[in-house]
């Protein structure tokens, strides 16, 4: 009897233990997401005196002048997006085409090895990407590439000035080589799980292994690679120190990928500290806003396409 | 490519090197498809296949014979290679890293495993249906048109559609898909998918048919439905199916070969297999004693 009413109070010990582990759980789960709405609201707050001196008007306008206090954020915009759009159209294809040959077509022993690799690739810290930059890329960029883009390519609008060496090209050069780890990693679980019975019914109709990745695996794995792509992008829209190396800092709106350009994060990390006035301030918290409302779209839409693929939502069509 | 070899005669009561055990297809009465037919033609010959995954060996010089417009049937218990010697029989296994034949087999006499061999050309003519109906995530008329498209078939939108149409009549789901030809195949019920499968690999025309369980997912209805269908489709195709269960394997194959822990035990008109086994444990299988 007494035996029993023992055991029952330690049943009831453990239950009270697990209570409190599971609140505590619970709390720290919460402080996540509560983490990320204060900084929304600290954001939007901070931003209020240039919310209120340019309105919308803040997003479209290309007026950078701390004396006189007129701010746009149009150019910083401008070079955040041709920056990360320029990267992604490097880093998607290769990143994809990275992760096909490690899943499917790499001889297994190389495998792993070779995933490491372009894995550590996402460990090296940005400013030493930065310094490579400077040192190696931009001036190859300045003396070899970009001479001759303007020799074959000038007639484009996207070739033509004097080559600068840093500027949109360099920037986007490295985003992409940043964020080809993020893709490479998340194309090859998304192509890895694509089912084995799927291949086999494509090689049963005599399909050869080309056939079966474009027809099969390719469409099967879509929207997790472009969950992929999205989270690079969400990397290459953020990454301040190596793009402020190598982009050249001037508020530059010009469809020529030689010119030198600005992004969000580059002008914050920059004036930061030098900022005097306090219109000055929020504008640069303005501008922490609009590239944190960017980067969050981004990347809840990035987990949104990868979670389906996970679910298996979104093999059926 | 392949080279084009003529096929061998060699009129199934003449095999060498039988493994004992089949003595069923030593007597022509026996093992001839048709009783007062013409010897049929062999169309699947494996001999000597030894198979191992890595390190480990799943088949035992494996003999088997399949004639033309024959439902051949192997049985064996679970594990005992049924899966992987059908594989063999496209070449499905190459795609098994460290997997390795020895043996050969032969398909209309020509070796499939002779180096230079056509393995992309040899699929076309062996067909496979899976346990598991493995539709792909397209429609349901994509679905059947896969193979066309791939082999560059039929590249003529109504020609297409014909084939399309044929290859769901002829697994009788013609009816049942005809207005939603352009729905997703995987809304269909596992037994539609299964029959979609059939069609699909219908559709280039293949000789031979490998199923493996091909029912074995399905309820009763729908497994009777492939049991028809296998039937039916034997006026034009060979087909060799793996079961689990015996009354199928009794109520549609010409002939059985039964499997054992990676050997064949014993082949033979499944009437008189299962009547009248020769070996001792074919019997004890078919009488339920293990397995
Ligand atoms: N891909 C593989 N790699 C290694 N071993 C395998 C592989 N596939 C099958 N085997 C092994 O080979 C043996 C035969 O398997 P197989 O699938 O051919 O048997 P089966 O007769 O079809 O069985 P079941 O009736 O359960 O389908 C088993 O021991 C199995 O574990
Ligand atoms: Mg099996």
């Amino acid at each position: 009897m007494s035996a029993t009413a023992s055991s029952l109070v330690r049943v009831e010990q453990a239950h009270w233990g697990d209570r409190v582990y599971s609140w505590a759980l619970r709390l720290i789960a919460a402080l996540v997401p509560l983490l990320i709405v204060a900084i929304g609201v600290e954001l939007y707050r901070g931003s209020q005196p240039s919310r209120v001196a340019f309105g919308w008007h803040f997003l479209s306008s290309s007026a950078w002048d701390p004396v006189f206090g007129h701010f746009g954020a149009w150019p910083y915009i401008y070079g955040t997006l041709l920056t990360t759009v320029l990267a992604l159209l490097i880093a998607a294809p290769l990143g994809v085409g990275t992760a096909l040959f490690l899943a499917e077509m790499a001889p297994l022993w190389l495998r792993a090895p070779l995933g490491y690799l372009i894995e550590l690739l996402a460990a090296v810290p940005s400013v030493v990407y930065g310094l490579w930059g400077i040192f190696v890329l931009a001036p190859w960029l300045q003396n070899s590439l970009e001479p001759w883009l303007t020799a074959h390519f000038g007639f484009l609008p996207f070739f033509q000035g004097a080559p600068y060496g840093v500027g949109f090209l360099a920037a986007g050069l490295i985003l992409a080589v940043m964020t080809v780890p993020f893709i490479v990693g998340v194309a090859r679980e998304v192509i890895a799980a694509v089912p084995v019975s799927q291949r086999e019914a494509a090689y049963a109709l005599s399909a050869t292994h080309w056939d079966a990745i474009w027809d099969v695996v390719l469409p099967s794995a879509r929207s997790g690679i472009l969950g992929g792509i999205m989270l690079g992008m969400g990397r290459a829209l953020g990454e301040t120190m190596a793009v402020t190396m190598v982009i050249g800092n001037r508020p530059t709106v010009s469809a020529s990928l030689l010119a030198p350009g600005y992004t969000l994060s580059s002008v914050i990390a920059n004036e930061l500290t030098e900022a005097m006035t306090q219109l000055h301030l929020s504008a640069l918290r303005e501008i922490g806003l609009v590239l944190f409302g960017i980067t969050l779209v981004v990347n809840i839409l990035a987990r949104l396409f990868v979670w389906r693929v996970t679910r298996g939502i979104g093999k059926v069509i | 490519m392949l080279e084009l070899r003529l096929p061998k005669k060699t009129p199934p009561g003449a095999e060498q090197a039988d493994p004992p055990g089949t003595a069923a297809e030593l007597d022509p009465s026996l093992a001839a498809p048709a009783e007062d037919a013409p010897p049929a033609r062999e169309v699947v010959r494996a001999h000597g296949i030894n198979f191992f995954y890595g390190q480990h060996q799943v088949l035992f010089n494996v003999e088997v014979t399949a004639y033309e417009r024959e439902i051949l049937a192997l049985i064996g218990p679970s594990g005992c290679g049924k899966s992987t010697f059908l594989r063999t029989l496209n070449r499905m296994n190459d795609t098994i890293p460290g997997a390795r034949l020895e043996g050969e087999v032969l398909i209309t006499g020509q070796n499939i495993y002779a180096p230079g061999t056509d393995v992309i050309g040899l699929r076309r003519r062996v067909g496979m249906i899976f346990q598991r109906s493995n539709p792909f995530p397209f429609s349901i008329a994509e679905n059947v048109a896969y193979g066309l498209k791939v082999n560059g078939l039929a590249k003529k939108k109504g020609e297409q559609a014909d084939v399309v149409e044929r290859c769901l009549r002829a697994t009788g789901l013609w009816d049942e898909v005809k207005d939603r030809l352009n729905k997703p195949a995987l809304a269909l019920s596992g037994g539609q998918q299964q029959r979609l499968c059939i069609a699909r690999a219908l559709a280039i025309e293949p000789e031979i048919l490998l199923m493996d369980e091909p029912a074995s997912a399905l309820d009763p209805i729908a497994t009777g439905r492939i049991e028809e269908l296998a039937l039916e489709l034997k006026e034009k195709y060979t087909i060799v199916i793996v079961t689990h269960n015996l009354q199928q394997a009794a109520r549609i194959s010409d002939r059985t070969s039964f499997f054992l822990m990676g050997r064949l035990v014993e082949s033979g008109r499944t009437q008189a297999m299962f009547t009248n086994p020769q070996r001792k444990e074919t019997e004890d299988y078919i009488t339920g004693r293990f397995g």
